[in-house]
């Protein structure tokens, strides 16, 4: 009963985004009579049977007459693909010398990766405006992604993985003659698979969600991602609701389908190393 | 040529490392350095040279931090960002309350615990937009509450200055609740169920078993998730941006939203970068008392 109440409360506010979405003709902050809660319906046809069931009208015009939409998820899918190869590559490569090598300076560069956690990012984020600007990446979808191209949490979550691994594998490879590329890419990388896809997905839910930086480093709208466009749409003096909303609910689904699909690895990507 | 062993694995591990610090350097450390050092120099990128360059800093020592202790909106958006720590304790109360709750064998716990985790995963603007739907004046918020006799007018619950801070307030507890239920959970789990068990068997009562075994057991998860959530209050952005705009007279301006808007409205870099300094400086406080989670390494890039 509790726990119902909860879910409630805590999917509640998008439960009522999704009426809006479905709510057709009126206006949707008309709140007077029952059937004001509840999303329109229209006769759909069903082969020979027609029932009433929710207009999808909303979602079906905002992707067809808005074309800024289907662009903002565009943008937002171009981002993540390049923020998650980037980062799975560049943290895989730098994860392993700091778990399996021992070379000068290794303590100096852990040093000061650790340090790096002092720094809120929201501070370098200034310079690192003036750094895009000098670079002539102002307004590009580089711009976006290049700062968090690689971050110390991925360094240190495949770090964890690689640190476990036996050692006995690396040894047998490095008898054989093998170069240390190819024990990386051949022994080491298929081991810490799992960690790799806990880091994907945080990765790609950062970047589907990311909007400070891209706000700060984005000009034309064209070029928004998901989170920044539907934020413009909203506070456009002629907001159209509806477009915002039906917006909203389509941002939602790929998160909630890959959260609901691989449920076990947020939850190990959150707790890991938390509890000590 | 041959190089001895040792000097080969150097060289290649440095091979593996340097696409990463090449990005942390450009990035992460450079920025921290010359973020320091700019907030002594006066930069505005609006200000143009003669033939059309951007003017470039001019070295003006403390005069920036003079500037901060006697700007009236710095001390808004400190005392409105210290206002915001509140958010804290309460957020462990229900996110502990919460984890309890779901901490048990039962049927649809996956989904529970599932539903409650949909508003971390989600965008803060999608959030935010909710939120500011059902906050309006004609909102469902306002719509219910007039059906009960508590309320016959209606809550300016975004646009007045009194409560504008403590609606956004309630949006980043509401998000954040199924994220500190998770690292909680994860706490109780760890917690060896005999103890419980036993104190239970010695008659303690449910209180007693919590005060006593659970609540001390759990104290490192306590730790953490309070400083986390004390990082993520003093950094919070994209709620207010979306819903109050730092509004109504500047009842909801906090610390990052200043910021913001110094550099990136104003551009004047160098007061921002002062700014952004004396954050990180509060930041830096919390972080102190880290024990180097990667939980904490996530939340804070």
């Amino acid at each position: 009963m509790g726990l119902s109440a909860m879910a409630l409360f805590l999917t509640g506010p998008f439960v009522w985004l999704l009426i809006t979405s479905l709510k057709t003709g009126g206006n949707i902050f008309q709140l007077a009579s029952f059937s004001d809660f509840l999303p329109s319906l229209c006769m759909q046809h069903f082969g020979p049977v027609s029932v009433p069931f929710p207009c999808f009208d909303n979602f079906i015009s905002t992707l067809r007459d808005v074309p800024l939409i289907p662009r903002f998820f565009g943008n937002t899918v171009w981002i993540c693909l390049w923020g998650v190869l980037g980062e799975l590559l560049i943290a895989s490569l730098a994860a392993y010398p700091l778990a399996r090598l021992e070379f000068p300076g290794k303590t100096i560069i852990f040093t000061a990766l650790l340090a790096t956690m002092m720094i809120p990012a929201q501070a370098n984020m200034i310079v690192n405006f003036v750094t895009i600007r000098k670079l002539g990446l102002f307004d590009s979808y580089a711009a976006i992604v290049l700062p968090s191209m690689v971050t110390v949490f991925g360094i240190f979550l495949l770090r964890q993985a690689y640190l476990v691994i036996p050692g006995e594998l690396e040894d047998a490879a490095r008898i054989d003659g093998c170069s240390e590329l190819a024990i990386w890419y051949r022994i080491m990388l298929p081991l810490v698979r799992p960690a790799l896809a806990t880091l994907a997905i945080f990765t790609f839910v950062s970047y589907w969600n990311t909007f400070m930086w891209p706000l700060v480093v984005l000009k034309h709208e064209a070029k928004y991602p998901l989170a920044v466009g539907l934020s413009h749409l909203a506070n456009m003096f002629s907001s159209n609701f509806r477009v915002v909303a039906a917006g909203s609910v389509l941002s939602m689904i790929p998160v909630i389908v890959l959260f609901l699909c691989m449920q076990k690895q947020f939850i190990k990507g959150i707790t890991a190393g938390a509890v000590k | 040529m041959t190089l001895s062993k040792e000097a080969r694995r150097t060289i290649v591990a440095y091979l593996f490392l340097s696409p990463a610090l090449l990005f942390l350097l450009v990035f992460t450390f450079y920025p921290t350095i010359w973020g320091i050092l700019l907030s002594f120099f006066d930069y505005n990128m609006l200000r143009t040279l003669d033939d059309g360059t951007l003017a470039p800093p001019v070295f003006v020592g403390v005069s920036n931090f003079e500037r901060i202790f006697r700007d009236p909106y710095f001390y808004i958006a400190l005392k409105n960002s210290l206002l915001y720590l509140l958010v804290v304790p309460v957020i462990q109360l229900l996110s502990i309350g919460l984890a309890m709750a779901v901490n048990r064998p039962m049927r649809l716990i996956t989904f529970f615990r599932a539903s409650y985790y949909v508003p971390v995963i989600t965008s803060i603007v999608v959030v935010g937009i909710s939120w500011k739907w059902l906050f309006r004046s004609d909102g469902l918020i306002n719509v219910l509450l007039q059906k009960t006799p508590l309320l016959h007018g209606s809550v300016g619950w975004l646009t007045d200055r009194n409560i504008a801070l403590f609606s956004v307030m309630f949006v980043t507890l509401w998000q954040g609740l199924g994220y500190y239920m998770v690292l909680y959970l994860a706490g109780l789990q760890s917690i060896p169920a005999e103890y419980e068990e036993a104190a239970r068997l010695d008659g303690a009562s449910p209180f007693r078993v919590f005060a006593k075994i659970t609540l001390p057991l759990l104290k490192p998860t306590v730790a953490l998730c309070s400083i986390i959530s004390c990082i993520s209050a003093l950094k919070v952005f994209g709620e207010i941006y979306v819903m109050t705009e730092g509004g109504p007279e500047y009842s909801t301006l906090t610390l990052v939203y200043y910021i913001f808007g110094k550099a990136f409205n104003e551009f004047q870099m160098g007061y921002a970068s002062a700014l952004a300094a004396v954050l990180a400086v509060f930041v830096g406080r919390g972080k102190n008392y880290d024990r180097q989670s990667d939980a904490l390494y996530r939340y804070c890039r």
